[in-house]
């Protein structure tokens, strides 16, 4: 009787414990939103939201007039991310289908953590690089002076988010059922014919939602664009421009800023904006995931 | 691997929880933070100091001149570095909080404008200099240089260098957006070591290589002229500096709350002594004199 009780009681304790820690994180995440609201929503008593997204000049400490327009840094963000993205969708999908399907298990024993220890390089390390050894090397194919542009941040961001990349779509492209390629196989399909058009399909909701996981990642990484891209302000035109990212400008800029005042609260909104972009590629991921992982069952 | 991940991130904040309880238990470090032009001056400074005085430790930090202020006003450092004057608006903020600043100059810096080494140019007037960084002349050869597009290097807002080099250089016109904005001295020497068409500005202490006592190689220091009619000095030549010939250099400035106390009262007079200035001198800026130095011995007391 009381053993059952005990029993019970621990049985509730653990619940409960659980129970809490599920809930903490959910308030943390509409802790950050709100305090992220409250702090950036003042800046707009200043600025119009219209031109605050619309303006391409982002200068608050102008000696003239404070303009406060970040569609220079949305755009830069969106150019470095996509071309991250263009450079490490075939190659980490290719390492992905190289090791679920080719590499021996040997192989792939060896390579699969090294893939994951390269997401445990710290950003500031891959930013050097970008400085030292990426920079100078695209400044001599591009036969420019320089070579801190939205390139090398866009090389550095595809290296930093490949890792993701590669182990989510491995692990769904392994999760297909063996029965898809031993039919397609079966029917005379070559080993290529078989990945390309039966197994890849088969695991595209997974390898979709792995590319948004690493979009994620390259869509907020701040140090390493902020050291390898060069911070310039201007309106990006081309991949070989110094851009400054939403994320670098509020790196840059929140350090000195006299707090309470609007430039203060304009990185907040900023801050915002990111927020919401990031939420959105996020939300889409998961809803893909959850998808796929109907399927699954 | 997340398990993996979890141990070395449990670790870690293990080493840091531990870091940071001695450096709480420890000494009361005397905080030191701001410019990034003075970061190694007054690093060496506090070294050489600390040898003398092995029980007062000194902490100094870089992040700009912007971030010493701030960091005195929010009360995160007992001494804020700059390199440009207080705005009025920070010494009224800074009052506000109760908090009385008093400014020691303890050297003083020739800014000086560098070019890459394979640059012909040689020498530039401020005129000239403040048109390329406000974005007005895009190629080299405009003035007189070579057919090139000029590619600038400058500093980010917050630092003190930034706003000198605004107001003095700029004539308070806004800087074009394409500058690429530096974390500190060192990188905008980096960038215009590989930078063919580079341009950038730093504190003359930065651009000495300590082993051979000359520029760095790679860089090319410009002379720089007040106006066309006027004559072209070096950043480097003493006499021009002192004489105020060479027309864009400034005071270093550490600033207190109150008259110094403990630590802090010690530091600075010796920086301030022949001993410490001596060591400014060392390390490529130019040591403080005349009106100056009055002011910084009447402030200590």
């Amino acid at each position: 009787m009381t053993k059952n009780r005990l029993r019970q009681l621990k049985e509730r304790a653990v619940k409960g414990f659980f129970f809490t820690h599920g809930i903490l994180s959910t308030l943390v995440l509409l802790g950050i939103f709100a305090l992220l609201l409250y702090t950036a929503v003042p800046a707009f008593r200043d600025i119009r939201v219209g031109e605050f997204l619309t303006t391409k000049l982002w200068d608050p400490t102008s000696p003239l007039k404070p303009v406060y327009g970040i569609l220079s840094q949305i755009m830069s963000t969106l150019l470095v991310t996509a071309g991250a993205l263009v450079i490490a969708i075939p190659i980490g999908v290719g390492v992905a289908a190289y090791l679920s399907d080719v590499a021996h298990w040997r192989v792939r024993e060896i390579v699969k953590p090294i893939v994951e220890i390269l997401a445990g390089i710290p950003s500031v390390v891959v930013g050097f690089l970008g400085i030292v050894l990426v920079g100078p090397f695209l400044a001599k194919i591009s036969g420019q002076s320089h070579g801190l542009n939205a390139l090398n941040g866009s090389l550095l961001l595809a290296i930093m988010s490949l890792p993701t990349i590669i182990s989510i779509s491995e692990d769904s492209l392994s999760a297909v059922p063996q029965v898809y390629s031993e039919a397609s196989l079966a029917l005379a399909g070559s080993r290529w014919q078989t990945l390309v058009r039966v197994k890849i399909p088969a695991a595209l909701s997974g390898i979709i939602a792995a590319v948004m996981l690493g979009m994620g990642r390259a869509i907020g990484e701040t140090m390493t664009v902020l050291m390898a891209t060069g911070n310039a302000r201007s309106f990006p035109t081309s991949f070989f421009q110094s851009v400054r990212t939403m994320t670098s400008n509020i790196a840059i800029e929140l350090g000195e800023v006299p707090y309470y005042t609007t430039h203060y609260y304009a990185l907040f909104a900023v801050g915002l904006v990111l927020f919401i972009m990031t939420f959105i590629v996020n939300l889409i991921a998961d809803v893909v995931l959850r998808k796929y992982q109907e399927r699954e069952l | 691997m997340s398990s993996k991940t979890m141990k070395i991130f449990a670790l870690a904040q293990l080493a840091l929880a531990v870091f940071g309880g001695t450096l709480l238990l420890g000494q009361k470090m005397l905080q030191v933070k701001g410019s990034d032009t003075m970061v190694n001056l007054v690093q060496i400074l506090a070294e050489k100091y600390m040898d003398k005085n092995p029980k007062q430790p000194i902490a100094v930090l870089g992040g700009g001149s912007g971030t010493g202020v701030t960091g005195m006003i929010n009360g995160t450092c007992e001494i804020a570095n700059t390199s440009r004057d207080w705005r009025q608006k920070e010494i009224d903020m800074a009052w506000e909080k109760g908090i009385r600043p008093r400014f020691f100059a303890v050297a003083i810096d020739s800014l000086s404008v560098i070019v890459n080494g394979k640059n012909p140019l040689n020498e530039l007037t401020i005129a000239q200099v403040g048109a390329i960084y406000r974005g007005e002349v895009k190629n080299w050869k405009a003035v007189g240089g070579p057919d090139m597009k000029v590619s600038l290097y400058g500093r980010q807002s917050n630092s003190g260098t930034y706003v000198f080099f605004l107001e003095h250089v700029l004539g308070n016109k806004p800087y074009t957006t394409d500058m690429k904005e530096m974390n500190g001295n060192a990188q905008i020497i980096e960038g215009v070591i590989t930078d063919g068409g580079g341009i950038g500005y730093v504190g003359v202490g930065y651009i000495i290589d300590q082993a051979t006592g000359k520029p760095m190689k790679g860089l090319k220091v410009l002379n720089i002229k007040k106006d066309d009619k006027a004559e072209a000095f070096s950043p480097l030549d003493k006499a021009a500096v002192d004489s105020g010939a060479y027309p864009v250099s400034r005071p270093l400035w550490m600033a207190t709350s109150g008259s110094p106390k403990g630590t802090a009262a010690g530091f600075l007079a010796w920086i301030v002594s022949p001993e410490g200035q001596k060591v400014v001198e060392a390390e490529g800026f130019y040591p403080v004199g005349g009106k100056l130095m009055e002011q910084n011995l009447k402030n200590l007391k």
